[in-house]
């Protein structure tokens, strides 16, 4: 298979995720839906890497994996403490900043 | 994967026919996995959704001559990440379910108006692009990959990956941080826990379950000296439970106990007949 294969598969994927992150109340789900376009880039930068024949693409998706499980860390605590202080995980609920 | 990785050992040229069908596969399982991913409404089930994709995308890094990335994306992305996604879960609860009403009006559809255009944005973009054929592999991509990466991270890219260390005890960091919850109130002391609970009349803790004849589940209520039946022995989500399930362990205990004062009372009655005929 070309990497022009994996390539497209990767859009596709990317644009599950951000349609994901666009209709999604629940804030879990937003936080997949983010990973999933996270994991999809990996697999372009992976498929890049093959094209090109060199490693360069695959320390970057390294990069990229380091990067999101930091992400998840920090980012799931928010929704710890969110939830804790409103009882929701609702996008929708946390609108303090309004008007 | 283990053929794939066999495969991809002597270079990414595995067997054209048996690539491409293993691609389709997993395109296909991946693409409808991330679909009912973000439709299926159930947290868990989506997390699960999640798992496939990561896993599908692993055998085909694996495929593509990156068997290190492969693995790790098996042990960190669908080993850690997920099963914090699903801790998180838990600890929310997955009861609360998504409320499907649209609070801005027609942004599902415009949603996936913008995905759609989106994707024929990229596509179009990409084929332009015209992306040729993979360059000729070398060892790089199959028994060499793990020391290529080593000497990639260490020596082109070795100020990122020292980044990446402060960037992860800041993570470390922060979570603690966020998790923390401040006391607000000074933790009460032995002797204000004793006060407390001379002064609530209640010394002692509360009755245990019932046990009876026929039942000693833990939600029979227990049986006070005086012989009537207290709830305060029952945990109330246990109370709660029951009255989802349509029970009703008090009706039950009152129910045993009018049996047994019958079954005494007709055993009197035979043990007054029997002192007659003895007579």
């Amino acid at each position: 298979m070309s990497p022009a294969g994996y390539v497209f598969l990767s859009v596709i994927l990317f644009v599950i995720g951000g349609v994901g992150v666009l209709i999604r109340r629940n804030m879990i789900l937003v936080f997949m839906s983010i990973e999933l376009m996270l994991n999809a880039c990996n697999l372009a930068f992976v498929s890049f890497a093959r094209l090109h024949g060199n490693l360069n693409g695959q320390v970057v998706a390294f990069f990229v994996m380091v990067v999101a499980a930091a992400e998840v860390v920090v980012g799931l605590a928010i929704l710890m403490a969110i939830y804790r202080a409103r009882r929701s995980a609702s996008v929708d609920d946390a609108s303090l900043l309004k008007n | 994967m283990i053929h794939a990785l066999a495969a991809g050992g002597s270079g990414t040229n595995l067997d054209p026919i048996f690539s491409q069908v293993l691609f389709w596969i997993l395109a296909v399982l991946a693409v409808s996995s991330a679909l009912m991913m973000i439709i299926v409404r159930q947290a868990v089930h989506c997390a699960l959704f999640l798992a496939v994709v990561m896993l599908s995308l692993a055998v085909m890094y694996a495929m593509q001559g990156a068997p290190f990335l492969a693995f790790v994306q098996v042990i960190v992305y669908t080993g850690a990440v997920l099963m914090l996604f699903l801790f998180v879960v838990m600890l929310i609860g997955m009861t609360t379910a998504e409320s499907l009403v649209e609070t801005i009006r027609g942004q599902r559809l415009w949603a996936a108006l913008a995905g759609i255009g989106f994707a024929v944005l990229l596509v179009v973009g990409i084929g332009h692009a015209a992306i040729g054929n993979a360059a000729p592999t070398t060892s790089a991509f199959g028994n060499d990959n793990l020391t290529g990466l080593a000497k990639l991270i260490f020596t082109t890219y070795v100020f990122p990956f020292e980044v990446t260390s402060a960037l992860l005890i800041t993570a470390a960091l922060g979570a603690m941080v966020l998790a923390h919850r401040e006391r607000t109130s000074p933790k009460p002391t032995q002797r204000e826990v004793a006060r407390r609970k001379i002064a609530s009349g209640q010394v002692a803790p509360e009755p245990p379950p019932g046990v009876y004849a026929l039942h000693n589940a833990v939600d029979m209520p227990a049986m006070l000296p005086d012989g009537t039946t207290t709830t305060r022995s029952v945990s109330n989500a246990v109370i709660q439970r029951d009255v989802q399930l349509g029970r009703d362990p008090e009706g039950n205990v009152a129910a045993d106990l009018a049996a047994g004062e019958r079954v005494e009372k007709e055993r009197q009655i035979e043990a007054a007949a029997r002192g007659r005929e003895d007579q």
